[in-house]
């Protein structure tokens, strides 16, 4: 068995049992926990199989940003999660009995792929000596710009969506004003008094 | 023993698998389901990326970037609808989320 073989059913390996445990921990925290450590396997699969800017980009948006954002909203909620779980084996037999069927279904599809005589060649990229990223950049920043681009407003819409659900506008919280502030005049904001000596206000 | 094509499709249908048994068996906590959403589009990306360096065209490793900016976006969406359904309800259980009577 060569190395990257065994790399390859550690990765895997790795990455099903933590995807198990995400599925079946009881707590919501070790579950982000065993979420994070899916992606870092996957990302090691993504290198050994060669496309290293998808397996970076998996761990910096995924374990970077989607994975401390849950962390943050799972440690946010004040839920009680041991009540949460209770009845989780109710739905468990035809719950199992669908994945395994699904699974089954395929593994039995994919199991026996091949590709057709002269369909690799027909579609491989012409420049294969060039790094990964680069390969990746080159198609990106041309055939597909307007998707590019579509994918930044979809990140944008998701943003201004976030910040819309969650802003909350609290009562009795002082602000600034800056139309007030720039409406006052000298008027309304002094009194000049004349003050009779010996008698005070 | 040569690592192939399948080897890899075999771990993403068991990731898929486990992302849709993570729907089916919990039946309470609405952050879990968003997990398990997670795991589903890894399982994609995983086909994707396979596909594409065994096909040697870079286009999969594209269509994989775009499928990860779509999911950044649902999570960031998701989780601020759960924090918005826990300030009014009080519960983040899936059985408490029937207003729409659906």
């Amino acid at each position: 068995m060569t190395m990257a073989a065994l790399f390859f059913y550690l990765f895997a390996g790795v990455a099903v049992a933590s995807a198990f445990m995400v599925i079946a921990s009881r707590n919501p925290v070790h579950s982000v926990l065993f979420l994070i450590l899916t992606f870092v396997n996957a990302a090691g699969l993504f290198i050994l199989i060669g496309a290293e800017y998808i397996a970076m980009l998996l761990v910096v948006v995924y374990v970077g940003a989607v994975a401390v954002l849950f962390l943050f909203v799972v440690m946010m909620l004040d839920v009680d999660f041991v009540e949460l779980r209770q009845g989780f084996l109710q739905y468990l037999p035809v719950g199992a009995l669908v994945g395994f069927i699904f699974l089954a279904e395929l593994v039995l599809a994919f199991s026996s792929w091949t590709f057709g005589a002269g369909v690799t060649g027909a579609v491989a990229n012409a420049r294969p000596a060039v790094s990964n990223t680069v390969q990746i950049g080159r198609v990106l920043y041309t055939d597909y710009l307007y998707f590019f681009q579509a994918a930044g407003l979809v990140l944008l819409v998701a943003m201004i969506g976030a910040i819309v659900l969650t802003l909350r506008h609290k009562e009795n919280v002082k602000r600034q004003s800056i139309a007030a502030q720039n409406a006052r005049t000298k008027a309304m904001a002094i009194d000049i008094v004349k003050v009779p000596s010996g008698k005070g206000l | 023993m040569v690592i192939g094509l399948s080897h890899y499709l075999t771990v993403a249908a068991i990731l898929f698998t486990l992302g849709t048994l993570g729907i089916f068996l919990n039946r309470k906590s609405v952050i879990v389901i968003l997990m398990s959403v997670e795991l589903i589009l890894l399982a994609v990306n995983i086909n994707l990326v396979a596909f594409s360096v065994f096909l040697g065209n870079v286009v999969g490793q594209i269509f994989a970037l775009f499928v990860l900016t779509v999911a950044a976006a649902e999570a960031a969406i998701g989780l601020a609808i759960l924090v918005v359904f826990y300030r009014n309800r009080g519960s983040i259980a899936v059985e408490d989320i029937n207003a729409m009577k659906g």
